[in-house]
C-alpha cells in the first residue's frame, strides 16, 4: 500500500483526468447494463401485447444505450491512454533525475546491463498502474454501486443478492488470484536462472562438450526446466480455480437474483414483467468485475516493479552538494576559459594539486580490497600513471577524484579545498573523468563528442577528434560527424569507441584529466598507438593515467602502483 | 508468422491428448452456457406466465447445476490447457538444448567455425523483427484489453522520429539487438536465443493453452448456437446466419489495418524505451560531464512529444474498436427491438424471444476471443519460430563407439572444409600430421582457417572432404566422449562459466585435487594475478562475477586445458593478450608439458612458442585448372629443421 502511494506520488497523475477516465469507464459499463435491462423489459412488456407506440420511449432508450456504450468506451480509452502516457513521461523524468545522483554506485549497478534494462522496464511498467491497475477497480466500484442501487430500486432483496455477488466477484476472487500469483516471483527467479544457464550452455557448448562438462550442464538446465514446468503446473491449477470460482460467483449470483425475483413475483412484490429486466441487469453488471482478477495480477506485478524502482531510488545518494559551496581558486580555471596555458607548470603551485590524503574506502564487494590509506598527489601539468590489476581499486580512485563517492576516511582535495565543500558541477568543470566504460549514446559522432561541451561548434569537435587520432577516420566516413555510432557504440570498433570517448574528454578541455583504462579491450598495437596519440595530445594538462599495463607507464612522469588498497611509488621500468 | 505453424503443431505431439481433452472440456463449458441461456429464459417466461415458484424449483436447480458445471469445465479448460502448454514448452526448450550440444559435438554449433555465426547472420533481420513483434504483441495486449480488432496504438513509423529528442546525445536509434541485456563478453546471439527459449517460449502459453483450443471453439460454438436457435425460431437463425460472417470480416479488415499501424506505434514506444535505457546506461558518463539534468529534461520532452503524436493516432485507431463495439451493441438493440415487435405480433413466444436474446452474444464471443488470443500469442509465436528455425530437421546422433588407446599419431588427409556464406572453402586439401612428443605450430594470418583446423581435430567440425585418422582409425568411428577425453583445448575465445576461478579451471575434471588445480594454474601463469585477489581462487567470475581481463581469461582457460592431462593439446593462440613476461611463462609451460603429448599451437606471431615444426597455413583458394593452389606448404618434418623454417 505504501508502495502504491509512493508510486502515485512519483507519477503525479492529473487527478481530474483520472476521475474523468473512471467516470467514462463506469458510464460504458452502465450503458451496457441499461441496454440489457431495457431489452429484457422491452421483450417482456411486448408479451403483454401493448400498442407499439406506448413502447417508443423504451425502444429509444435501448437504442440510446446501444450507442452510448461504444461512445463512452471510446472516450474512456482515449482519456485513460493519454493519462498512462502522461504518467509514463513524468515517471521517466522523475526516475532519471533520481537515478542521476545515484549512479554509479559502489555496487556497480551502472555496469549491470541486465539490471538497468529491468529498471527501465520497471519504469515503463508504471504506465500500467492507472490503465490496468487502478482504473478497473474504481470503474467496478462506481458501476457496481450504481447497478446495485438500480436493482434495489426494482427489488431491494435482488439488490442485496447482487451486492453480495459483486463483492465476492470483485474482492474475493481477485484476492485469490493475487494470492495464487505469488508464485510469480519464484517463477521469475527460476526463469532468470535458467536463462543464465542457457546463455552459458549455448555460448560455451563446444567447450562444455570437449571438457565432458555437457552432461552436468544439461542436467542443470533440465532440472531448472523441470522446476519451471512444476511451478507452471501449480499456476495452471491456481488459474483454473480462479477462473472457475469467478464463473461460479457470477453464475450463482444471477441464479440467486433470478430466484429472488421469482419469489417476489410469486408474492406480488415484483411485477412479473420486470423479472427479465432485473435478471439481465445482474448479468450485465458483472462485466465490470470480470477484468478484476487479471487486474490484481497486474497491480501485483506493477507494485513489484515499483518496489524495485523505489528501492534503488531510496538509497541515499553517495554524495551531496554542500549547502554553501566553496569557491575554487581563480588560478584553477574552469573548462574552456583559457585552459591549457593557465594550468602550465609555471602556474603549478598557484593552481594547486589534486590530492588523496590517507584515503580509506571500505571494500564494496566480497572480493575487492577497497582503499586502506591511499595517498596520491597530482600536481598541475604532471602526468602520473597508476598501475594495478583489475579489482585493485583503481576505478574507486578515479571516482573519488570526480566525487562520485566520498572516502570513508581521509580527504580528497583540489587546490587545497576538500571536495566535499565544492559544488559537484564546479568540480567536474575542472576535473574530467574518462571512465573505463565511457558510454557512447545511440546518436551521431558529433552529439557524442559534443556532450562534453554542448555549445561546441563542428570545428571544435573536429579538433578534439584529431587530437584523439580520429581525424582521418572521421574525414573518411561518408556521413562524417553525422555517422551514427550505434547503441553503446555498437557500430564502431573498440578502438574507435575508446578514441571517441577520449575526444569527448579533450573537448571538455579541463585542466585535470583522469583516464581510467583508456586502452582496456584494445589489442597491443592499438593500445600503443592510442597511448602515443594520447600523450602528445594532453599537452600541459595534469593527467592521471590509470592502467593495468605497466608498459604504458613509460609515457608518464611518474609511476605509482595500487596494491592491496595502498598506493606505492614504483621506479619507471627500463629507464 | 503463421497462426498455425505445422512445425510447431508437430511439436505439440506429446501434449496432443491433453489438448484434445482441453477442447472437449471447452465444448462442454460452452454447452453449459447455451443451456444456461435456455433455462434462464424458461424461468423468466415461467414467472411471467404466473407459474408457481414451487414448480420452477426444479428448473432453478438445473440452472445452479449448469452454473456449477460450467465453472468446473471452464476452470479445467484453463488448468488443462496450461498444463499441456507447460509440457510442450519444456519439450521445445529441451530439444533446443540437446540440439545445440549435439551440434557442438558434430561441428554444427561450434563457435570455432563460422557455421553458427553465418546462420546467426542470416537470421539477424528476422530476429530484430521478432523482437519488435514481441514488444508490439505484449504491449498491445496489455493496453488494448481484449477487443481483438482494435489496435491499441498505431501510426506511421515516421512519427517515431518526432518522439525523439532532436539534437540530444541520447536520441534513440533503437532496435539494436543488444538491448542492454547481454552481459559483457557473452555473445549476443546466445543471450538472445536463451531469452527466446525461456521468456519467449513461456509466452507460448497463451497460444497453446488458449488459442489452439479456441480455434475449435470458434467454429463449434457458433454452429451450436445456430442449431439451438434454429430449433427455437428459424427466422432468428436465418438473421444470425446472415450477420455471422460480418463480424470476422469486419474484424479481419480492421485488424489488418490497425495491426500494422499498431505495430509501428509500439515499435516507436519500445524505441522510446530504448532511449531511456540508453540514457540510464550512460548516466555516469552524463554525470561526469554535468549533463545528467539536461538529459532528464530531454527524456521528458521526448516522452511528451511521443504522447502527443500517439494520441493523434489513437484517436483514429480506437475508432475501429469503437465500430466493432457499436456493431455489437446496436446489433443487440436491434435484435431486441425486432424480437419485441414479433412478440407483440404474436409471431414469437416470450421464452423463445428471451432465449434468442441471451444466445445472440454467444454467437460472436468465441470469434472475438479468438482474435484477442491470437494477438496475445504473437509474442510466443515469434519466439517459437526463432527456436524452430534453429532446430532444423532432426538428425539422429551418430553412435560411434570405437576407441584407440595409446594412439601415436593423428593425420589429416586432404581435409576440405567449406562454410556457407564464404565463397571458397575455409580449408582446402589440407594435410597435417601430428605425433605424440612433438609441438607443431600452426601459423598464418587471421581468417585463414587455423581455428577450423582445431575444430576438425577436436571432432567439432566434420570435414566436407578428406579424412581425420587416429593411428589409422577414422575419427568418425571413434566414441566422441572418449576422444574428447584425449584432448586439452584452449579455444580462441575461451568462455568463463559462472563460478569461482577454481571451478573454471576444474571444468573438465570437477573432482581434481586442489594440488592438481594449483599446479595447472601455476603452469598457466594464473597464480600471479590470483595472488592479488582477496578471495584468491574462490573469486567468482563469469556472468555476474568479477570480470577478468582477456589475458587473465586466457590463462584460466589454459590452466583448464592443462588440467585435462590429455595426450593431445590444442592451444589456440595461448599468448594472445598476454604481456611479454607472462607470455614467456606460458611458452615455457607449454614446452614442459609437451613431453609425450601431441601439441598443436596456433599462433599468428610465428616466433613465440618453441615448436618442433611449423606449418604455415595460407588462404585456401578454389583450385584453378592447374591445381596449383595449396592450402598448406609442405611440412618441415624433421625437428631440427624447425630453426631453418623460423
Amino acid at each position: 500500500m505504501r508502495t502504491l502511494v509512493r508510486l502515485v506520488r512519483l507519477a503525479r497523475p492529473p487527478l481530474g483526468r483520472l476521475l474523468l477516465s473512471v467516470l467514462l469507464g463506469a458510464a460504458a459499463v452502465l450503458a451496457g447494463v441499461g441496454l440489457m435491462t431495457l431489452a429484457g423489459y422491452l421483450i417482456s412488456r411486448c408479451a403483454q401485447h401493448p400498442p407499439v407506440l406506448s413502447l417508443t420511449v423504451v425502444i429509444v432508450g435501448v437504442r440510446a444505450f446501444g450507442v452510448a456504450r461504444p461512445v463512452a468506451r471510446y472516450a474512456e480509452r482515449l482519456v485513460s491512454h493519454d493519462l498512462a502516457f502522461r504518467v509514463l513521461a513524468r515517471t521517466r523524468v522523475a526516475a532519471v533525475r533520481l537515478l542521476a545522483v545515484r549512479l554509479p554506485d559502489r555496487a556497480g549497478r551502472d555496469r549491470d546491463g541486465d539490471l538497468l534494462a529491468r529498471l527501465v522496464g520497471d519504469i515503463d511498467a508504471t504506465q500500467n498502474l492507472f490503465l490496468r491497475g487502478l482504473s478497473p477497480p474504481l470503474v467496478a466500484l462506481v458501476s457496481g454501486a450504481a447497478s446495485v442501487v438500480a436493482a434495489a430500486l426494482l427489488l431491494p432483496s435482488a439488490g442485496l443478492v447482487l451486492a453480495a455477488g459483486l463483492l465476492a466477484g470483485g474482492v474475493l476472487v481477485p484476492a485469490l488470484a493475487a494470492a495464487a500469483g505469488r508464485s510469480g516471483r519464484r517463477r521469475a527467479a527460476v526463469r532468470a536462472e535458467l536463462t543464465a544457464e542457457l546463455v552459458e550452455l549455448l555460448g560455451g557448448a563446444p567447450e562444455l562438450v570437449v571438457h565432458g562438462a555437457d552432461r552436468a550442464a544439461l542436467d542443470r538446465v533440465e532440472r531448472l526446466d523441470g522446476e519451471l514446468v512444476r511451478l507452471g503446473r501449480r499456476d495452471a491449477v491456481a488459474a483454473g480455480l480462479v477462473e472457475g470460482l469467478a464463473l461460479l460467483v457470477s453464475g450463482l449470483t444471477v441464479a440467486g437474483v433470478l430466484a429472488t425475483c421469482l419469489h417476489a413475483a410469486g408474492d406480488g412484490r415484483l411485477d412479473p414483467v420486470l423479472v427479465a429486466a432485473v435478471t439481465l441487469l445482474a448479468i450485465a453488471a458483472f462485466e465490470a468485475v470480470v477484468p478484476l482478477p487479471a487486474t490484481a495480477l497486474v497491480l501485483r506485478a506493477t507494485l513489484e516493479s515499483g518496489r524495485r524502482l523505489l528501492e534503488l531510488v531510496d538509497r541515499p545518494p553517495a554524495v551531496r552538494d554542500p549547502a554553501v559551496p566553496a569557491a575554487l581558486p581563480a588560478a584553477l580555471p574552469a573548462a574552456g576559459s583559457a585552459a591549457g596555458s593557465a594550468a602550465g607548470s609555471a602556474a603549478g603551485s598557484a593552481a594547486g594539486p589534486l590530492v588523496l590524503d590517507g584515503v580509506h574506502v571500505r571494500p564494496d564487494d566480497s572480493d575487492g580490497w577497497g582503499l586502506r590509506g591511499a595517498d596520491l598527489s597530482l600536481a598541475p601539468g604532471r602526468r602520473l600513471a597508476l598501475l594495478g590489476r583489475s579489482g585493485s581499486g583503481k576505478t574507486t580512485i578515479a571516482e573519488l577524484l570526480v566525487r562520485f563517492l566520498d572516502p570513508d576516511g581521509g580527504r580528497v582535495r583540489l587546490a587545497g579545498a576538500d571536495l566535499r565543500t565544492l559544488a559537484q558541477r564546479d568540480l567536474r568543470a575542472r576535473v574530467t573523468l574518462d571512465r573505463q566504460d565511457a558510454y557512447l549514446f545511440a546518436s551521431t559522432i558529433r552529439e557524442n563528442v559534443r556532450l562534453a561541451r554542448p555549445g561546441a561548434d563542428d570545428a571544435a569537435v573536429e579538433a578534439a577528434l584529431r587530437r584523439a587520432g580520429l581525424g582521418d577516420w572521421v574525414a573518411g566516413l561518408p556521413a562524417g560527424l553525422d555517422t551514427p555510432v550505434g547503441e553503446d557504440g555498437a557500430a564502431v570498433s573498440g578502438g574507435e569507441r575508446r578514441r571517441l570517448a577520449l575526444a569527448r574528454a579533450f573537448l571538455a578541455d579541463t585542466p585535470v584529466l583522469v583516464l581510467d583504462e583508456p586502452t582496456a579491450h584494445l589489442d597491443r598495437p592499438a593500445a600503443t598507438a592510442l597511448m602515443t596519440d594520447l600523450m602528445s595530445a594532453t599537452d600541459d594538462r595534469a593527467v592521471l593515467l590509470i592502467t593495468h599495463r605497466s608498459e604504458e607507464a613509460a609515457h608518464t612522469d611518474g609511476v605509482l602502483r595500487l596494491r592491496r588498497g595502498r598506493i606505492v611509488a614504483e621506479p619507471i621500468r627500463g629507464g | 508468422m503463421r497462426a498455425l505453424d505445422p512445425r510447431l503443431l508437430r511439436r505439440t505431439r506429446a501434449a496432443r491428448v491433453a489438448l484434445g481433452v482441453d477442447v472437449v472440456l471447452g465444448l462442454a463449458a460452452s454447452a453449459c452456457v447455451l443451456g444456461q441461456a435456455v433455462v434462464v429464459a424458461a424461468l423468466v417466461a415461467g414467472a411471467f406466465d404466473g407459474r408457481p415458484v414451487a414448480e420452477q424449483g426444479r428448473l432453478l436447480a438445473v440452472l445452479v447445476g449448469l452454473v456449477v458445471a460450467r465453472a468446473a469445465f471452464a476452470g479445467s479448460v484453463e488448468s488443462v490447457g496450461r498444463w499441456a502448454a507447460g509440457r510442450v514448452m519444456s519439450d521445445l526448450r529441451r530439444a533446443l538444448v540437446r540440439h545445440r550440444l549435439r551440434g557442438a559435438g558434430s561441428g554444427a554449433g561450434s563457435r570455432a567455425d563460422s557455421n553458427a555465426g553465418s546462420r546467426a547472420g542470416s537470421r539477424a533481420d528476422s530476429n530484430a523483427d521478432s523482437r519488435a513483434d514481441s514488444n508490439a504483441g505484449s504491449r498491445a495486449d496489455s493496453n488494448a484489453g481484449s477487443s481483438a480488432g482494435s489496435g491499441a496504438g498505431s501510426g506511421a513509423s515516421g512519427n517515431a522520429r518526432g518522439g525523439r529528442a532532436g539534437g540530444s546525445a541520447g536520441s534513440g536509434a533503437g532496435g539494436s539487438a543488444r538491448g542492454g541485456g547481454a552481459a559483457p563478453g557473452v555473445p549476443v546471439e546466445s543471450a538472445e536465443i536463451a531469452t527466446a527459449a525461456v521468456a519467449g517460449v513461456d509466452a507460448l502459453e497463451t497460444y497453446l493453452a488458449r488459442y489452439l483450443p479456441q480455434v475449435v471453439l470458434a467454429v463449434a460454438v457458433p454452429v451450436a448456437v445456430l442449431a439451438v436457435t434454429l430449433a427455437i425460431d428459424p427466422t432468428s437463425a436465418a438473421i444470425m446466419l446472415v450477420t455471422l460472417p460480418a463480424i470476422p470480416v469486419l474484424m479481419a479488415l480492421v485488424g489488418r489495418f490497425s495491426e500494422e499501424r499498431a505495430r509501428a506505434r509500439w515499435q516507436a514506444l519500445s524505441r522510446l524505451s530504448n532511449h531511456v535505457l540508453d540514457v540510464v546506461r550512460g548516466l555516469p558518463t552524463l554525470r561526469a560531464y554535468n549533463r545528467a539534468e539536461a538529459q532528464a529534461d530531454l527524456v521528458g520532452a521526448s516522452a511528451e512529444q511521443y504522447r502527443l503524436t500517439t494520441m493523434q493516432v489513437l484517436r483514429v485507431s480506437f475508432l475501429s474498436g469503437a465500430v466493432l463495439d457499436l456493431a455489437a451493441t446496436i446489433g443487440t438493440a436491434l435484435v431486441a427491438v425486432i424480437l419485441g415487435v414479433r412478440v407483440i405480433d404474436g409471431d414469437l413466444g416470450l421464452q423463445a424471444a428471451l432465449t434468442v436474446l441471451l444466445l445472440t452474444p454467444e454467437l460472436y464471443a468465441p470469434i472475438r476471443s479468438l482474435g484477442a488470443q491470437y494477438h496475445a500469442s504473437v509474442d510466443g509465436l515469434a519466439a517459437a519460430e526463432r527456436i524452430l528455425d534453429l532446430l532444423g530437421p532432426e538428425a539422429a546422433p551418430a553412435e560411434a563407439t570405437g576407441r584407440c588407446p595409446d594412439w601415436r599419431e593423428i593425420r589429416l588427409t586432404g581435409v576440405t572444409v567449406a562454410r556457407p556464406g564464404r565463397s571458397g572453402p575455409v580449408l582446402h586439401e589440407l594435410d597435417l600430421r601430428l605425433r605424440r612428443g612433438e609441438v607443431v605450430a600452426l601459423v598464418g594470418p587471421s581468417g585463414v582457417g587455423k581455428s577450423t583446423v582445431a575444430a576438425v581435430l577436436l571432432g567439432l567440425c566434420r570435414p566436407d572432404r578428406g579424412a581425420v585418422t587416429v593411428d589409422g582409425h577414422d575419427l568418425d568411428t571413434l566414441d566422441p566422449d572418449w576422444w574428447h577425453r584425449q584432448v586439452g583445448w584452449l579455444p580462441q575465445r575461451p568462455t568463463m562459466f559462472r563460478g569461482t576461478i577454481r571451478d573454471n579451471i576444474a571444468l573438465g575434471d570437477p573432482h581434481a585435487s586442489p594440488q592438481r588445480v594449483a599446479e595447472a594454474a601455476r603452469l598457466a601463469g594464473v597464480d600471479g594475478f590470483v595472488a592479488e585477489l582477496r578471495l584468491g581462487y574462490d573469486t567468482r567470475i563469469g556472468a555476474g562475477g568479477r570480470g577478468l581481463s582477456a589475458g587473465e581469461q586466457r590463462r584460466v582457460a589454459l590452466a583448464r586445458a592443462l588440467l585435462r592431462d590429455a595426450p593431445l593439446l590444442v592451444l589456440d593462440e595461448p599468448t594472445a593478450n598476454l604481456d611479454p613476461e607472462t607470455a614467456a611463462v606460458v611458452c615455457d609451460a607449454i614446452g614442459r608439458v609437451a613431453a609425450g603429448r601431441a601439441v598443436l599451437v596456433i599462433e599468428h606471431r610465428p616466433d613465440l612458442v618453441p615448436a618442433d615444426r611449423r606449418v604455415q597455413l595460407r588462404p585456401a583458394e578454389v583450385p584453378d585448372e592447374s591445381g596449383a593452389a595449396e592450402a598448406a606448404v609442405p611440412e618441415t618434418p624433421v625437428p631440427d629443421q624447425a630453426a631453418a623454417v623460423r
